[in-house]
């Protein structure tokens, strides 16, 4: 097998130990390109099917078009979609855009707390209905067990320290020294009443795997990631007042490819683009310690 | 354009604590251009700010707390390449704290960089780690001596380092393929050979990376399959039953004959399936698919399923292991763990601890009661029901496992062999229950002769939401009105018939049945009981724990057992009443109801 085929095999492996074990799971989708693959994933794990109902975040701040492509594919997929949001917050405007909050506050408010009491359950969930097309507000949800996250160890320092299965504490933190040990394709499946685990199986994808997947599998995606005429594109994709494309010429995956594996971006950092990272040197773990994805 | 497919290899990197691990890998990634542009400098110019030395190691200990500490908690993943092919390196931490963090990052690795550093020379986690990689089964391990600067550049120290080291390997069955001499600070032997150290020709520590080689013949091995799930997505309009996992081992076509284990029920292949892939006929070794089979059975996630033409996997309850045990508190008798092995998943207990090791030391403690934190033990261990496995010397990826102690991975192990045992926990359990139990002296004969029958348990089986107790309740009625003395156990089992492989308590709702039954039929009664999705094994200890008297069962639905005979099948329960009319004649012909003609 190739480095894909094996990549690809493990993260089957790990989708499927989650279906077996978790009976409230859930998978986050960004609408990006790691959590795209993730979702073309289960559909392999699941012999075309998504059993696993998929979470987006939404901070009010993303990019039209994201929402557009996630409406799109969530409808032709017949995909079981839920959507959290930090609407006090957005109310208040406790927001950086609105001048009241750093970055890191802010992706606190509108990501973090949003993504937590989405998940818990203690906060309204929007769910897409199929048959009107409109999403319904469904309030009391239960509280989901297992969160699978795109989360890939090359990203930066503190995800390299991951396990594939990740216990959370009641308040969401992630204890980095006392992590469970993971032996063998043996994860924890196993957690106490309200605790939750996070799942990460693309953990060993790099940003070139996940283009050279893409392109392999031909799996549809956003548009922002290509140079469409301006000579920039994004290579991550986040909120739009801390996100800003880079300069690039590349117009479809294959070019993506080659820009990753020998041209301009082959060991530049993926996150570079990103401005919430370069407030605090450890700003990510920070987020990440207390629930972030 | 597509480039041919690159190989990938996990690598961990692991020694005593302080051995220069991190620094390694630093300058592993930096002298092969492995860093994202402007790491180096980042990490400089933050030590300049903080006015401390630079060092390597600091590109991996990307945590705050790491750096704080100077040591690695948790094994972090790097992204390297060499001409050659694609590498996942594992920092594992040396720390003897976090020697589950260790485990964790060798277990994930095919091969081993072991550090020892060349002043400090060779410690005890040198040689714990040394003998935990033969356990995980890593075979390729290359020995680097580290911190050559601080000893001179010295080859008697060198020499005499590798010697005591490779003695100590020797003594656990490991041979590594090379000892290198190195600094990694100054850069000596990691890319190119240094010129500091004319004396040393070998191979640098790049060189032996690369020549590090993959397990080729897993696809040769006999066919292993642990069943992950069984899916049909029927809501979605998909009417297949799908087999899926993924194969440890060995290889198979459509067509081929399987056997699952331990159920020992026999399909064959009638297809491999996928999704956005051209159509198979062939899987092999690595791959996460799925099957439909030409007959349907009736498996549970977790049996392994063979090939028939191939050597099969071992059954059995009783395991002689090798355990090491990572968890705070010690491993001991009578406390019901959870096995995982392969896809299985089951209770669990310590039955025998043969021997501790100290594997640091290699010093053996055959006196000891329990397994405590950092031990390794050879010990038997006994299932709740059969479980299949290989030996871990034959076939690794079925012949290893986990423990679970209240909700955490406390202890990993492979399988020496497998033990047969004239005991077990439910036997030992009856013995002592009729060692203790004073007889009356009215003997069953007599009650039988009283109460005009033959006591018995009659079992309804099958499946949730047959309609059985309803069936149960309609047969008490019946035998009660014609004046036989009978009981129905009207206690729901229910809620406990979810999950029913990883359910903590199924286990002990059934040895209460077991117990209770044997109280009634003991005392002269039919008991009538209802259970849903009963197995042999499951049947096998209501059975031990009933004896004297026996048992009749009436399955409702599909009969999913494998060897137990069904007395009586009811495929569905439209007619409650003649399905009593058909019990009651059975129980009269085997004469449990007695019926005298003067």
């Amino acid at each position: 097998m190739d480095q894909l085929e094996t990549l690809e095999s493990q993260s089957i492996f790990i989708l499927r130990e989650a279906y077996r074990s978790f009976k409230n799971l859930v998978m986050l989708w960004s609408i990006g390109k790691d959590s795209t693959v993730l979702l073309w994933l289960a559909r392999k794990a699941f012999f075309g099917h998504a059993p696993i109902p998929l979470m987006h975040i939404d901070t009010s701040y993303k990019i039209p078009e994201m929402i557009e492509y996630r409406d799109r594919f969530a409808r032709e997929w017949k995909l079981n979609l839920i959507v959290g949001q930090n609407v006090e917050a957005l109310k208040a405007k406790q927001t950086f855009p609105d001048g009241n909050a750093t970055r890191l506050q802010c992706c606190g408010r509108l990501k973090s707390e949003a993504l937590k009491h989405t998940l818990s359950g203690e906060w309204p969930r929007k769910v897409l209905n199929h048959e009107t097309g409109q999403y319904d507000v469904v309030e009391g949800g239960e509280p989901f067990t297992g969160v699978i996250v795109g989360a890939r160890a090359d990203e930066e320092g503190s995800r390299s320290k991951e396990r594939y299965f990740s216990p959370r504490d009641q308040h969401s933190e992630w204890d980095v020294g006392e992590q469970p040990p993971e032996l063998w394709n043996q994860f924890k499946t196993d957690f106490a009443p309200g605790t939750h685990v996070r799942i990460h199986p693309l953990l060993d994808w790099t940003e070139l795997n996940i283009w050279e997947y893409i392109e392999r599998e031909n799996i549809p995606i956003i548009g922002l990631y290509f140079d469409r005429g301006e000579g920039t594109r994004y290579r991550s994709l986040g909120c739009f007042p801390c996100t800003s494309p880079v300069e690039s010429t590349a117009k479809n995956v294959s070019e993506i490819v080659e820009e990753l594996r020998s041209g301009k971006f082959s060991n530049i950092a993926e996150r570079s683009g990103r401005a919430q990272d370069k407030e605090d040197f450890s700003g990510l773990e920070t987020l990440r310690r207390d629930g972030y994805m | 354009m597509n480039k041919p497919a690159r190989e990938q290899m996990n690598i961990v990197v692991i020694g005593h604590v302080d051995h220069g691990k991190s620094t390694v890998i630093g300058r592993l990634m930096a002298d092969t251009q492995s860093l994202p542009e402007g790491k180096l400098e980042q990490v400089k110019a933050r030590c300049a700010r903080d006015a401390r030395p630079f060092e390597y190691a600091f590109l991996l200990d990307a945590l705050k707390d790491e750096q704080a500490q100077g040591i690695t908690i948790d094994s972090a993943r790097c992204f390297f390449r060499s001409a050659k092919r694609e590498y996942i390196i594992i920092d594992a931490p040396g720390h003897i704290e976090f020697l589950r963090n260790m485990i964790s990052g060798a277990a994930r690795a095919e091969a081993a960089l072991l550090i020892i550093d060349a002043k400090e020379g060779v410690q005890e986690n040198s040689r714990r780690h040394g003998y935990l990689l033969s356990m995980l089964g890593i075979r390729q391990v290359a020995v680097c001596i580290n911190k050559m600067d601080l000893a001179d550049y010295s080859q008697d120290v060198f020499e005499s380092i590798r010697d005591e080291y490779r003695a100590f390997l020797q003594q656990i069955g490991v041979e590594a393929l090379d000892f290198i001499p190195l600094s990694a600070r100054e850069g000596d032997n990691i890319v190119a050979n240094s010129e500091r150290m004319p004396w040393y020709t070998g191979p640098t520590t790049l060189d032996i990376v690369d020549s590090f080689t993959k397990e080729q013949d897993t696809i040769e091995k006999p066919f292993r399959f642990p069943v992950q799930d069984i899916y049909k997505f029927t809501e979605s309009g998909d009417d297949r039953r799908i087999v899926a996992g993924r194969i440890e081992t060995g290889s198979i076509n459509v067509g081929d004959e399987v056997v699952f284990l331990p159920s020992e029920k026999r399909s064959q292949i009638a297809s491999i399936e996928g999704f956005n892939v051209p159509v198979q006929t062939r899987a092999f070794a690595g791959q996460s698919t799925g099957f439909t089979l030409t007959e349907q059975v009736y498996i549970n996630p977790g049996e392994l399923m063979c090939k028939t033409s191939d050597a099969p996997a071992q059954t059995g309850t009783h395991l002689a292991v090798n355990i090491f045990w990572m968890n705070r508190q010690p491993m001991i008798y009578n406390k019901k763990y959870k096995i995982k092995l392969a896809g299985a998943r089951m209770p669990v207990w310590l039955r025998e601890v043969v021997n501790v090791l100290d594997a640091s030391e290699l010093t053996t403690n055959s006196n000891r009661q329990q397994i405590e934190r950092h031990d390794v033990a050879e010990c038997v261990l006994e299932t709740l029901k059969p479980i299949a496995f290989d030996l871990s010397t034959e076939i690794a990826q079925t012949g290893r496992f986990v423990i679970i102690d209240n909700y955490e991975i406390a202890g990993g192990g492979v399988v020496l062999k497998a033990v047969e045992s004239a005991t077990n926990r439910v036997t030992e359990r009856v013995q002592q229950r009729e060692q203790r139990w004073q007889r009356s002296t009215i003997t069953p004969d007599v009650r039988s002769t009283r109460y005009n029958q033959r006591s018995t348990l009659v079992l309804i089986c099958g499946p949730v939401h047959t309609g059985k107790e309803n069936l149960a309740k309609a047969l008490e009625e019946d035998l009660f009105q014609s004046g036989r003395y009978v009981y129905y156990l009207g206690l729901s089992n229910s809620s406990l018939s979810m999950d029913v492989a990883e359910s903590g308590q199924r286990d002990e709702y059934i040895r209460r049945l077991g117990e209770v039954s044997h109280l009634f039929t003991d005392a002269g009664l039919i008991l009538i009981a209802t259970i849903s999705d009963l197995d042999d094994y499951e049947l096998e200890t209501i059975n031990t724990l009933n004896q004297p008297s026996d048992f009749r069962i009436i399955n409702v639905g599909p009969n999913r057992f494998g060897r137990a005979n069904v007395d009586l099948q009811l495929d569905e329960l439209n007619d409650i009443p003649a399905a009593v009319g058909q019990i009651k004649k059975l129980l009269t012909t085997q004469r449990y109801l007695i019926e005298y003609y003067l």
